[in-house]
């Protein structure tokens, strides 16, 4: 089977994100207001060749903690998406 | 120390200016391409800077998994020296030769800038010949130089005396204004400033010169 997968990977808690927080700080001129917490973070999208859910997660987990993340500063996490990439 | 190579990624951009430092203080040079698979010839190791297969994922990510790491691995675990110059300490620190990571500058800019440096410590290769307290100006020329680790990973690097280098005026953001670490051995560097771009006064400052003469002087341990 041919599955979607999703990889999140996001700063893990404590690490400075400049990124978020200068996004943050530009809302209100743009008139968003009530928006806080913003962080920056990267996703990857993949078809994995598995024989189940569980292994195609398997698979892209591994492989997000080996090259996709950097376990020192981020965390990386694997979902099955809906539909299939372009 | 008489031969030094100098591993050239694609993308790589100072190794010439690495490989000239080397030349005027005396040493044979060579710049040997990513596949390469065996360093034991040289008598120590140089990552330069630039941007090591595009600096694509993360700064290092992919230039980890390049052949040649496998042998600078192995030259470290040899005890050869090795030093990782800007982009070549964030491959260091991908690779795990070196701990904690690089992330991008604090005020989200490109620095292009002399930095003022203070010699924090003697232990390591890079430093073994300056005097602990000396400050050195030497130019930073990076986008992702803020260097990070956990509170844990920081004790050790200090109870070590393996901060080697500190910024004065602290640029990017970097934990405890570090700009230089050592393994606990010492003979692997990372620092994010560019000393092999401050080797002639006429050129901005010599201040490199100290750094480099401390590297090349070292020798290979047994």
């Amino acid at each position: 089977m041919n599955y979607f997968v999703i990889v999140d990977v996001t700063l893990r808690p404590g690490i400075a994100d400049p990124e978020g927080a200068t996004i943050e700080r530009a809302l209100p001129a743009l008139g968003f207001s009530g928006v806080s917490n913003v962080k920056a973070g990267k996703s990857f999208r993949m078809s994995v060749d598995a024989v189940s859910e569980e292994a195609a997660l398997e698979k892209a987990t591994a492989l997000a903690e080996r090259l996709l993340s950097n376990p020192v500063i981020e965390d990386a996490v694997a979902r099955l998406g809906e539909s299939v990439s372009p | 120390m008489k031969r030094v190579g100098v591993v050239v990624f694609p993308g790589s951009n100072c190794e010439y200016d690495a490989a000239t430092a080397m030349t005027t203080l005396g040493i044979e040079v060579e710049l040997v391409w990513h596949s390469t698979t065996d360093l034991s010839h040289f008598d120590g190791v140089i990552l330069p800077g630039g941007f090591a297969h595009g600096d694509y994922l993360r700064p290092g990510a992919l230039a980890r998994f390049s052949p040649v790491m496998d042998a600078v691995q192995r030259f470290a675990d040899a005890g050869g020296p090795v030093l990782g110059i800007c982009n070549g300490f964030q491959v260091l620190t991908e690779a795990g030769l070196l701990p904690g990571a690089l992330q991008k500058n604090v005020g989200l800019t490109f620095l292009c800038q002399p930095t003022t440096l203070v010699v924090t410590s003697n232990n390591s290769v890079l430093t073994a010949g300056a005097t602990i307290g000396e400050e050195l100006v030497i130019p930073i020329n990076h986008f992702s130089g803020s260097y990070t680790c956990d509170d844990e990973t920081l004790d050790r690097l200090l109870d070590n005396g393996q901060v080697v280098l500190r910024y004065k005026d602290n640029p990017n953001g970097s934990r405890d204004d570090i700009a230089g670490l050592a393994n606990e051995r010492g003979n692997v560097v990372g620092l994010m400033p560019h000393p092999e771009r401050a080797m002639s006064t006429l050129l901005g400052s010599a201040d490199g010169r100290v750094l480099l003469e401390s590297f090349v002087a070292a020798h290979v341990a047994a």
